[in-house]
């Protein structure tokens, strides 16, 4: 080989090597890396949600976790240190009702894996289809959302939906709780409208056989546990049952360790929702409320069931004569009836808007402090991860943003998001639009 | 019955008189937030007769006319949304690529709930459109929002005509894909522009020839009668485009349509037009600069079909810095209830100015719909639409309190009663909704396609 064709060889070898280095980053999910170790964030307001505020104040984060919320802190001399004076810092925000990473074109089949064939999937799991990589990912968390629930939502049981942290290369190294719900669509005993033309008792009878259905379905769950349990307590001298995948998917929820997700709109549906949930039958599920838009007409009902209620703020009220505000009122209803709330988008590319859901909440009726309480403690504890996520507080996940003001305000920044201890660049296609074309021809 | 029947109809009545009527009121001591000559500390707005009379300090009111105390409170012009189906009897002829001939103004309902909710958060005027199934789809109607009043007392008197163009995957897949008919793709949707505009410049030379050919037969009654050129309605409005008497507004997403529409209206000579949606717009901001093009644009929704996934929500500031006059609208019966808060998000993305955010919802959408002599801002001699905020208006936590059409009161937080219809759909009972709207299927309904899902049998309705 001459000088010159081997010359062209190495040339050629690292003109690949940067293509391919190219096309790997512009297909990356960001393409920054994020910073991982130590970090003091200081002379910030600390809203720590379960310790009150804390002006002039002091976090550290150490990994994964934060180490120390205080204020007055000496900050050790290997930590990276952000200053943060007149800055505010929450709590990562959490969705508890989205299909993030699930739905990336909602208009292109092929991208849709929330919506499954068949009225009972108990077994396919939100965690499966979540995509590390979409777009829409990186969008929802430079906003401060920090980490969602995401779940199907087609069927009667649609699946198990998901809390997942919004950083991360792999759907196991992002998972909060894989299994986190089980999301089931009440079936409506309601006409669905003037075109709907059934009668009365058709309506009737048809909610009542869906409700036989998925009583159904449960009570066999319950058959098929009890069995398994024998099975596994004491296999001597027993015949081991075949697995069964839909109710063996089953189990944590008839257990009541995995709560279920009822998918529940109108007041009379509530009410049937509850009647189901509070029976003797059913005293071993842990119910969750989803959508409750119509839950400020019976918001005592719901509080004295004692069930807690994922709801949004910005939907159109339901019927003609409803009053104006009453979307917005529904969330501060609820908890004033006593019910526990958190506030969620129902959303997929838009997930960002949860921060002014929860703003409209809190203009009508939750108040600032409960309304950001409903899209931090609140989804965590009833979820029950708030051993990990939801507020401010020593040992828990790092999961964080820090901001120039109210975040519930369309005016405010939000400056730099830690997602379980990671410092996640403050990049997404949106800012990387921006970024390129504000000035367009500008090129030097 | 019958008694709250005739009440229900004397109610009607009273409500539809009062709505061709105008006001006169006088607001005291509030921030004015005048959109084109800044914010003005304690400051009194006279309204008489439905116009802006006065703006300064210390106004007394007229005899006869109520005096309200803004102190603390917010005054801005009405919102005005340039893109809204929402009181549409009907949104789309969608039988055809080219229906020009159709306009919405049969098709407005003064009646409809939605109208009441949207002056509640500010909106006084929408521009109400024809769907986007149709490359050249039907003329719209600018309307005040004043609930209530009859079809002819919704419309905003002397406002420009103007026209619904659909570019991309709409019109597509109503006609290449639904219908097997041209177009199919975006290549070819230009050239049902250009062939309809061609056959609109022959129809009107011919047509003018004929007429005059006809006149001088009937004086002379001499030689052969000309062979008529039948009037056509569907190529009179395209000549009107032409001829620059109507604005175009064109529902159009990616950067590439965008260049190609202005393209064919430099070829024709078409001036004055607004690209709605435009997620793409900010591709080409110098282009929409250079040729004064409008945007009217969503403020962060994306990604819910293919032609919108290479978006970003920084589309409005990236084009407000590029010098092209661009709007927030809505399309959306509940989006326009709180446009404040939409335009807002210019700011979080982008950082655009309070001001200049405002804008977005106030002057520059009256400029898209060449009704910025009237509305938009709070100015001596203009209409008295006119919203009282418990805050500044593009606060979260602000309230409408008070929202006025020419200087007539319709919306007042305060009186608010719990049902506000003035209309009952008789074959409802009061329990049922009229339609429930799932939050878990989650997306929002593209109003523009309505009546055409019919061609989309099998296709998830809500998601398109």
């Amino acid at each position: 080989m001459s000088r010159g064709r081997i010359m062209k060889s190495i040339i050629k070898y690292i003109l690949v090597v940067l293509l391919v280095a190219g096309f790997g980053q512009a297909n990356a999910q960001i393409t920054e890396k994020p910073g991982f170790g130590k970090y003091a964030i200081t002379g910030a307001t600390i809203h720590t949600v379960t310790n009150g505020t804390i002006e002039n104040g002091v976090v550290l984060i150490e990994g994964k976790y934060i180490t120390l919320v205080g204020n007055n802190a000496r900050v050790p001399a290997d930590f990276t240190k952000i200053e943060a004076d007149g800055k505010h810092v929450y709590p990562g925000f959490m969705d508890s009702g989205s299909q993030l990473g699930l739905v990336e074109i909602n208009a292109v089949p092929v991208t849709v894996d929330s919506r499954e064939v068949g009225n009972f999937n108990p077994n396919v799991v939100a965690f499966t289809a979540f995509n590390p990589h979409s777009v829409a990912i990186p969008v929802t968390r430079v906003s401060g959302v920090t980490h969602v629930m995401t779940a199907p939502s087609s069927g009667r049981i649609s699946g198990q939906g998901s809390i997942m942290n919004l950083w991360g290369y792999s759907p196991d190294s992002m998972a909060i709780d894989a299994r986190a719900g089980m999301v089931v669509s009440w079936p409506s005993s309601m006409k669905r409208g003037s075109f709907d033309r059934r009668s009365d008792k058709e309506i009737k009878e048809e909610f009542e056989e869906q409700v036989k259905e998925l009583d159904d379905m449960l009570d066999k769950a319950r058959f098929y546990n009890s069995m398994m349990e024998a099975y596994e307590d004491d296999p001597n001298g027993k015949e081991q049952p075949d697995k069964n995948i839909y109710l063996e998917s089953m189990r944590e929820t008839v257990r009541g360790e995995t709560p279920v997700v009822i998918s529940v709109t109108r007041d009379k549906d509530i009410l049937e929702a509850i009647k189901w949930a509070t029976d003797e039958k059913n005293e071993d599920l842990n119910v969750i409320f989803y959508n409750v838009q119509e839950g400020w007409r019976v918001a005592d009902e719901i509080a004295e069931a004692g069930i807690p209620c994922l709801v949004k703020a910005l939907y159109l009220p339901l019927r003609p004569y409803d009053h104006i505000h009453r979307p917005y009122e529904n969330a501060g209803a609820l908890h004033k009836a006593g019910v526990k709330v958190a506030i969620i988008s129902g959303e997929i590319e838009n997930v960002r808007n949860l921060s002014f859901e929860a703003g409209y909440a809190a203009a009508y009726g939750l108040g600032v402090e409960e309304a950001l309480k409903a899209v931090t403690i609140n989804p965590a504890q009833i979820f029950g991860i708030d051993d990990m996520v939801g507020s401010i507080e020593e040992g828990k996940m790092a999961n964080l943003f820090i901001s120039d003001g109210d975040p519930f305000e369309p005016v405010t920044q939000i400056e730099q998001v830690f997602i379980s201890g990671y410092m996640i660049p403050m990049v997404s296609r949106h800012t990387q639009l921006y970024e390129e074309f504000l000035d367009r021809d500008s090129v030097e | 019955m019958k008694k709250s029947l005739l009440t229900l109809l004397a109610l009607f009545t009273v409500i539809s008189l009062q709505a061709q009527e105008t006001g006169s009121v006088l607001i005291k001591n509030a921030t004015v937030v005048t959109i084109t000559n800044g914010e003005l500390e304690n400051t009194d707005v006279l309204i008489r007769d439905g116009k802006i009379t006065r703006i300064g300090e210390n106004l007394s009111a007229p005899r006869g006319v109520e005096t309200i105390d803004a102190t603390g409170k917010y005054l801005s012009p009405g919102i005005i949304d340039a893109h809204s189906h929402l009181n549409t009897v009907s949104t789309n002829e969608s039988r055809n690529p080219v229906t020009a001939e159709v306009t919405m103004e049969e098709s407005v309902n003064p009646n409809d709930i939605a109208i009441y909710r949207a002056i509640a958060g500010g909106t006084t005027s929408i521009h109400l459109m024809h769907g986007s199934a149709n490359v050249i789809g039907g003329q719209g109607e600018t309307l005040k929002l004043r609930y209530g009043a009859s079809q002819d007392g919704m419309r905003m008197a002397n406002a420009p005509r103007t026209i619904k163009f659909a570019l991309g995957e709409n019109p597509t897949r109503v006609h290449g894909q639904g219908s097997g008919i041209h177009p199919r793709t975006r290549m070819s949707v230009e050239q049902v522009i250009r062939e309809h505009f061609d056959m609109a410049i022959d129809y009107k030379r011919n047509r003018e020839e004929y007429l005059t050919a006809k006149t001088t037969y009937d004086r002379r009654k001499r030689g052969v009668p000309p062979v008529p050129v039948a009037q056509n309605l569907r190529l009179e409005v395209l000549s009107d485009i032409i001829d620059g008497e109507i604005l175009v507004h064109c529902h159009s997403y990616r950067a590439d349509e965008i260049l190609m529409l202005m393209r064919v209206f430099n070829d024709y000579g078409v001036k004055n037009y607004t690209f709605q949606h435009a997620n793409e717009a900010f591709k080409v901001a110098p282009e929409l600069a250079k040729n004064g093009a409008h945007t009217s644009i969503f403020a962060d929704w994306w990604a819910y079909k293919f032609e919108v996934y290479y978006s970003t929500a920084y589309n409005a500031t990236i084009l407000n810095e590029n010098g092209v006059i661009n709007s927030i609208n809505s399309d959306s019966d509940e989006l326009i209830r709180h446009l404040n808060h939409e335009t807002g998000k210019t700011i979080r993305y982008g950082q655009t100015s309070v001001e200049d955010a405002l804008k977005m919802i106030t002057i520059n959408p009256a400029i898209q719909l060449g009704i910025e002599d009237r509305v938009g801002s709070i100015e001596e001699g203009k209409d008295g639409d006119v919203v009282i905020w418990s805050g500044h208006p593009i606060s979260i936590y602000s309230k409408v309190e008070q929202t006025y059409i020419d200087g007539k009161k319709y919306f007042d937080l305060n009186e608010d009663p719990a049902d506000m219809r003035i209309s009952v759909n008789p074959g409802q009972d009061y329990e049922t909704a009229s339609f429930s709207s799932e939050i878990l299927a989650g997306r929002h309904v593209d109003a523009c396609m309505e009546d055409t899902f019919i061609l989309f049998e099998g296709t998830n309705h809500s998601h398109e």
